[in-house]
């Protein structure tokens, strides 16, 4: 084994610890802070941390851009809430079909799109999603345009309900993002990940080494679906409430996106460091300015996506001095590490 | 359901058809020319919607009447946009691919948002241009002018982009398709081809709006729906193709009015997307699409 190889193994162990290091801080930190506004926050940020990385696992580390994410936290969201108000089902259950069925959503999706490729793959989830939005909007058994209202029933684990505690959300939230973390620290070192960079650096050379191009998208996109769709039915419990432009709209599948984009595509850090950046910013911008529809909140939006899009094209990571494993410059790395994983 | 009225509904959805089809066009041209994919598109067709409201609200003057400068207008913010922000995303070196979806992402975020601010979030309309509450009836049938005109100026506005595309200039831009480096070689700046086309597809969405706004509602997020057409019509017609564009127009203009007669209007953009699975079924680069 050559001693890159052993850097390697030593990062991702190092990774590991950082990991769990800041599992235990996360656990703790909203304790000492009482505000219920603030503990929200940290809510929605670490949910936006776990939806990103299942993204991330699609968008980042194959290099397949997704604009239509939202269809699958919609199908998590909906199934769960479905599940629960009309056949009784608890939420925690639940959740696990929904993500089961956005995972089963994003092969049907990906088995025509996957033969597209760019751009014209981006458009292509675009408008899936839009068309899946219409849909539902026109479905009564899912009451169309109204959406569902899960109803408060008793103060319980199983059902997800808490009547004015923010706290359980909060250890909810950090456990599905610790998982979606631990999945893709999983996979960013199996052969998979691999399979995936070589993807999205080149498919035609990819190919050329036996990597299965089409199965290997469409294993990311049922990991990164079903990942999607679990933070879907968690966030329904947590408002109470879903409509098809919450769980299925445009701007929701930008959003979940946004953080891997800003934080850095296809590195393990970047959905934390950019939901961690970006939620609090959007959230602030919404508590200064007061409602949302005044269009000041999406101007300042707008401004730090291009801003950020174009003076950190590498992602916020590159602050921290956090290389991607799939980075240009470190493809030896890469090729060190698939050494590593046969070795191991 | 007489005859007279399908025909009356096949008119009209053609007509659309054409709308469609010159917004597409504005799209194909970009992205076939330099393979970018402009997500802020509808927000363009909303700026000029906005624009011609404006205009009309401040001095009288008819929408008709306003196409040049609309135009122009528009011509002025693509060759801006490029300037700005697409030229940079093209000289980024990481996630390019990336940069580019999320840079025109975020300027429709932004544009949304400007609109927002200084126009809110009611929906206008112009009422008192001189097509509004005319009607074009040939026995049974009933056309409004303000949609016949939208359909014959877009035709039009086809034909120029198929004359642009013959002269010299035309010809200076399909060679920077072929390959963008190259042309330096014989003495094309590309950066000039590169935002003179751009000001050309935002001029194209520029006259679509000026004859949008005649007939239909115009709100900060009108731009969503039609940007989404335009995607599927390019999908359908084949991307950078401008006969493309212009056949997948119609149809989904067709298919679009077909489908609100049989089934629910609300339900009228199923239609478009069933021919767009269709497309990515069984003919993913699109009717004259190259690879």
């Amino acid at each position: 084994m050559s001693t890159q190889t052993n850097a390697i193994i030593r990062r991702r162990r190092r990774e590991l610890i950082i990991g769990a290091v800041l599992l235990v801080v996360l656990a703790v930190l909203p304790l000492p802070i009482p505000n219920v506004y603030l503990r929200g926050l940290m809510v929605l940020t670490l949910l936006y941390a776990g939806l990103s990385q299942g993204w991330n696992i699609l968008g980042g580390y194959c290099g397949q851009i997704s604009l239509g994410h939202a269809l699958y936290f919609g199908i998590g969201g909906y199934t769960s809430a479905m599940l629960f108000t009309k056949y009784g089902i608890p939420p925690s259950v639940g959740m696990f079909v929904g993500g089961g069925l956005a995972g089963a959503a994003a092969l049907l999706v990906g088995w025509p799109c996957f033969r597209l490729s760019g751009h014209y793959y981006a458009i292509a989830t675009l408008v899936v999603g839009m068309m899946v939005l219409l849909l539902i909007t026109n479905w009564d058994f899912v009451n169309a345009a109204m959406g569902i209202t899960v109803p408060f029933r008793h103060e319980s684990w199983i059902n997800l309900e808490f009547r004015t505690a923010v706290l359980p959300f909060h250890y909810f939230m950090l456990a599905y993002a610790a998982v979606a973390w631990l999945l893709a620290w999983i996979v960013e070192g199996s052969r998979w990940g691999f399979y995936w960079r070589a993807v999205k650096d080149d498919v035609a050379a990819a190919r050329s080494l036996a990597v299965r191009v089409f199965p290997s998208k469409m294993a990311a996109a049922a990991i990164s679906g079903a990942i999607t769709g679990v933070g879907g039915a968690l966030y329904t419990q947590y408002v109470g409430f879903i409509d098809p432009d919450s769980g299925f709209g445009l701007p929701l599948s930008v959003l979940i996106a946004l953080p891997a984009v800003v934080g850095g595509v296809g590195t393990l850090w970047g959905p934390f460091l950019g939901a961690a950046f970006l939620i609090p910013v959007q959230q602030l911008i919404v508590a200064w300015l007061g409602s949302t529809g005044n269009g000041i909140d999406l101007v300042i939006y707008g401004i730090v996506i291009m801003g950020l899009a174009l003076a950190r094209p590498q992602g916020l990571v590159s602050l921290f001095g956090i290389r991607s494993l799939a980075g240009g410059e470190v493809l030896a790395d890469t090729s060190a590490a698939a050494e590593a994983v046969d070795n191991a | 359901m007489s005859a007279a009225i399908i025909v009356q509904v096949a008119l009209g959805g053609l007509l659309m058809g054409l709308v469609y089809a010159l917004v597409a066009a504005g799209l194909s041209l970009i992205f076939g020319l330099m393979d970018v994919v402009n997500f802020a598109h509808g927000e363009l067709l909303m700026l000029a919607m906005y624009a011609t409201f404006m205009i009309h609200q401040a001095t009288g003057l008819d929408p008709l009447l306003q196409l040049p400068l609309v135009a122009l207008l528009l011509f002025g913010a693509g060759v801006a946009i490029y300037r700005g922000l697409i030229s940079r995303a093209l000289s980024v070196r990481f996630n390019t691919g990336m940069v580019q979806v999320f840079v025109t992402f975020g300027l429709s975020i932004f544009l949304v948002g400007i609109a927002q601010i200084v126009f809110g979030s009611d929906f206008r309309a112009i009422n008192d241009g001189w097509l509004s509450n005319a009607n074009l009836v040939m026995g049974q049938i009933v056309l409004p002018w303000s949609q016949v005109a939208a359909g014959l100026v877009c035709v039009l506005a086809f034909a120029a982009l198929m004359l642009i595309s013959r002269t010299e200039f035309g010809r200076a831009l399909e060679a920077t398709r072929e390959d963008r480096d190259a042309v330096a070689l014989i003495g094309i700046n590309r950066d000039r081809v590169f935002s003179i086309g751009w000001g050309i597809g935002a001029a194209a969405v520029g006259i679509a709006g000026v004859m949008l706004a005649n007939f239909y509602y115009i709100s900060p997020n009108v731009g969503a729906n039609f940007a989404l057409i335009a995607y599927v019509t390019v999908a359908l017609g084949g991307f950078g193709s401008l006969l493309g564009a212009l056949i997948a127009g119609v149809l989904v203009g067709l298919v679009e009015a077909m489908t609100a007669l049989v089934m629910d209007p609300s339900l009228k953009q199923v239609g478009i997307f069933a021919i767009y699975v269709m497309v990515l079924m069984f003919r993913p680069r699109g009717l004259f699409g190259r690879l």
